[in-house]
């Protein structure tokens, strides 16, 4: 508890530019090499000034073997300073950071040493499910009155997914979050609009859907999940369902604008079964309700079949498997990544219903293997993956792991675990910094979540 | 209390408070009002999500109210006591009240759950009653109104035989000091939320993070005080 507010939190996106330059970031590391060891919170040095500038600096194993450590997120953060619950002495310290095949929920301490993470606290999947009826817990949110979870679905592994909440202070379940589902079945993503009291979920598949790879009948059958689900924030209701068409396979990354007073957001759809393409949707709140429209499309790649594992052979061409998605704090930028085709694009989102595209990076890819500038010679595997924006935008940074089973069914040589860093120009376009390239080895890399917050981290209530 | 007229009404409040507790009064509406938890910050925050000043002003009346009925409330229960406890038995009774409060705020901070921004008048009526009682606003007022009478009313109520002297105050004080209470919260209130409102565009709400002192946690201590102040009196 602490005297003054936390520093790290804002109460505006402009406020939030302003902040310092991030110091250190924190990168889920998966250990797929089934050697029996646990995978680990790894901390990357990210301030150009220090001598171990893109190096490993830190590295806590998981007490436990398997978890799948996929994405986490903060205890507090910039939504703490909302006026109808606010708390702004919670400080912001503790990753939640959850296993997404175990369901097991670490807690992990960024203090005293924010080098030396430490684990506080483990709440076992047997608890999450008994007071949940959930599992597979995926996004973290750091939510006004609580912290938000989503899960993929329940213990056995079939629907319905869902979101519950932990407690700000104990950490401990609170429960199912919805009291009214609707017709929403599988869960993903969520996000919120504070300034609208909304939440949105997203639809990827079920546990038993996702775990064993990417199971080409269902896909072909259009089986994953196609729409996006609008809720009521204090009610707990479901309020819309939104059909992007069957065709539109798994409805992933949610990045609503980050400034309260806006009512719109970018959503990501991995691949279009008319096409393999990719694309990028617009929600937007129009007429009392919301209604959704594609705005950007990334078309897949011809490719020698050769080249390509045997699930994408037959279509003769790479998908850009857009993977993640990410806005700048200001709403400006949108960064999108084609994990298949190796491939990280920028867009100008000034307008949010007409995207131009800034800019555009290619490193690693199914087929393309880019080099990346520290080691030109060297061809990577895995792809631009999860990426995160610093909070001034200056700096985008991505990871090239997705998904153990599907890593192996993409990359069947197996992923190396890399880390990038981009800097963005002042009018848009990224160039990767040439000194900065993190070896992960044998671990892959996942989530990163940066010192004090960064573009997904944090939600605000003022504008 | 004697008499029903206006006339003799004020006089039972001339006699009923002495000057410094409405003063403390006040004070306490003040510092009441100068914790974002009390409604300026949500009055702020309304206006700004629909980029209206009136939004502030609509927002401040549901949030007096609400303060204004959470220290009424407490206040009855006060009253109602009063009817049937000794001035002794009460005065350990609500220092006790203070000091359980003060001590849980202390140690087992809360916030809390289902709030929005999208709050009409009755959100923020109820929202405003809830924190206000939560934070123990009412309560915090009760040693002010045990402390009293003044000595001559004390002396009076002694000659008459009571053992409490002059514990039960009038209903209209009561209101009055209901009234008073919530106007200078409401002040204080209005002035930072429309200050903060009009300079908004070029400062933002970075004071927030200088300034935000835990207010929760000098709100406890104030709990605590206050408990040790009415077991002392």
């Amino acid at each position: 508890m602490l005297l003054k507010a936390d520093p790290t939190f804002y109460a505006s996106p402009k406020l939030a530019m302003q902040a310092p330059k991030e110091t250190l970031a924190y990168v889920a590391a998966l250990n797929a090499t089934g050697n029996g060891k646990p995978d680990a919170m790894v901390v990357v040095d990210v301030d150009p000034a220090s001598k171990s500038f893109g190096q490993i600096v830190g590295h806590t194993d998981m007490p436990n073997a398997g978890d799948e450590l996929h994405h986490f997120g903060w205890n507090a953060c910039s939504s703490a300073l909302c006026p109808y619950a606010a708390h702004p002495h919670v400080e912001r310290r503790y990753l939640v950071v959850p296993g997404l095949r175990s369901s097991r929920i670490h807690i992990i301490d960024t203090k005293p040493d924010p080098r030396k993470p430490k684990i506080v606290k483990v709440i076992e999947p047997e608890d999450v499910a008994a007071r949940t009826g959930y599992s597979r817990p995926h996004t973290i949110h750091c939510g006004p009155d609580g912290i938000y979870m989503s899960a993929l679905g329940a213990p056995n592994g079939d629907g319905p997914g869902g979101i519950f909440a932990l407690d700000h202070y104990t950490f401990e379940p609170l429960g199912r979050w919805e009291v009214e589902r609707g017709p929403q079945y599988f869960g993903y993503d969520f996000a919120w609009h504070l300034g609208y009291d909304t939440a949105v979920s997203s639809e990827w598949g079920t546990p038993k859907m996702v775990e064993d790879g990417v199971n080409p009948e269902l896909l072909l059958a259009g089986k994953y999940g196609h729409n996006l689900h609008f809720w009521d924030l204090r009610k707990r209701r479901h309020l819309q369902a939104l059909d992007l068409g069957a065709e539109q396979q798994m409805v992933l990354e949610l990045r609503p604008a980050h400034d309260p007073t806006k009512a719109y957001g970018f959503v990501g759809v991995v691949v279009s079964l008319k096409d393999l393409s990719s694309s990028i949707w617009l929600w937007h709140r129009s007429n009392g309700s919301w209604a959704i429209k594609k705005v950007i499309e990334i078309p897949a790649e011809p490719a020698d079949p050769a080249q390509l594992p045997p699930l994408l052979q037959g279509f003769k061409a790479v998908a850009p498997l857009l993977s993640d998605i990410n806005l700048s704090v200001d709403d400006r930028y949108l960064y999108a990544s084609c994990w298949g085709t190796g491939e990280i694009r920028q867009y100008d989102v000034s307008d949010p219903f007409q995207p131009k595209q800034t800019g555009s990076v290619h490193l690693g890819g199914i087929v393309r293997r880019a080099a990346h500038p520290k080691n030109p010679k060297q061809p990577l595997n895995g792809g631009p993956q999860m990426v995160e924006v610093s909070r001034d935008g200056k700096r985008v940074y991505f990871t090239n792991s997705l998904y153990s089973a599907w890593d192996k069914q993409f990359y069947p040589d197996g992923i190396k675990g890399w880390m990038v860093k981009l800097d963005v120009g002042t009018n848009g376009g990224m160039t990767p910094d040439p000194k900065f390239f993190v070896d992960f080895g044998d671990l892959r890399s996942h989530q990163v979540r940066l010192e004090g917050g960064d573009a997904s981290s944090d939600s605000y209530c003022y504008p | 209390m004697t008499g029903q007229s206006l006339f003799s009404s004020a006089h039972d409040l001339s006699n009923a408070l002495s000057g410094s507790a409405w003063v403390l009064l006040v004070l306490l509406g003040a510092y009441h009002g100068l914790n974002p938890a009390m409604g300026w910050l949500f009055a702020l925050a309304l206006g700004l999500q629909e980029r209206s000043r009136a939004a502030v002003l609509r927002a401040l009346p549901p949030i007096a109210l609400g303060h204004a009925a959470a220290i009424a409330v407490a206040i009855l229960f006060l009253r109602l006591l009063q009817g049937f406890l000794s001035w002794q038995v009460l005065k350990i009774t609500f220092a006790g009240i203070l000091i359980v409060m003060g001590g849980y705020l202390l140690f087992r901070a809360r916030h809390p759950r289902g709030g929005g921004l999208r709050a009409g008048a009755r959100d923020l009526f109820v929202w405003s009653f809830l924190m206000a009682s939560a934070h123990g606003a009412g309560v915090m007022l009760t040693p002010v109104l045990l402390a009293n009478p003044m000595p001559d009313m004390a002396s009076r109520a002694i000659n008459a035989g009571g053992s409490h002297p002059g514990a039960v105050l009038a209903a209209p004080v009561l209101v009055l000091a209901v009234v008073i209470h919530t106007a200078s919260l409401l002040i204080v209130t209005a002035v930072l939320a429309i200050v903060l409102y009009e300079t908004y565009d070029r400062f933002g709400l970075k004071i927030l993070r200088h300034a935000w002192f835990n207010f929760d946690l000098l709100w406890a201590v104030a709990l605590l005080i206050a408990g040790f102040i009415t077991l002392a009196l």
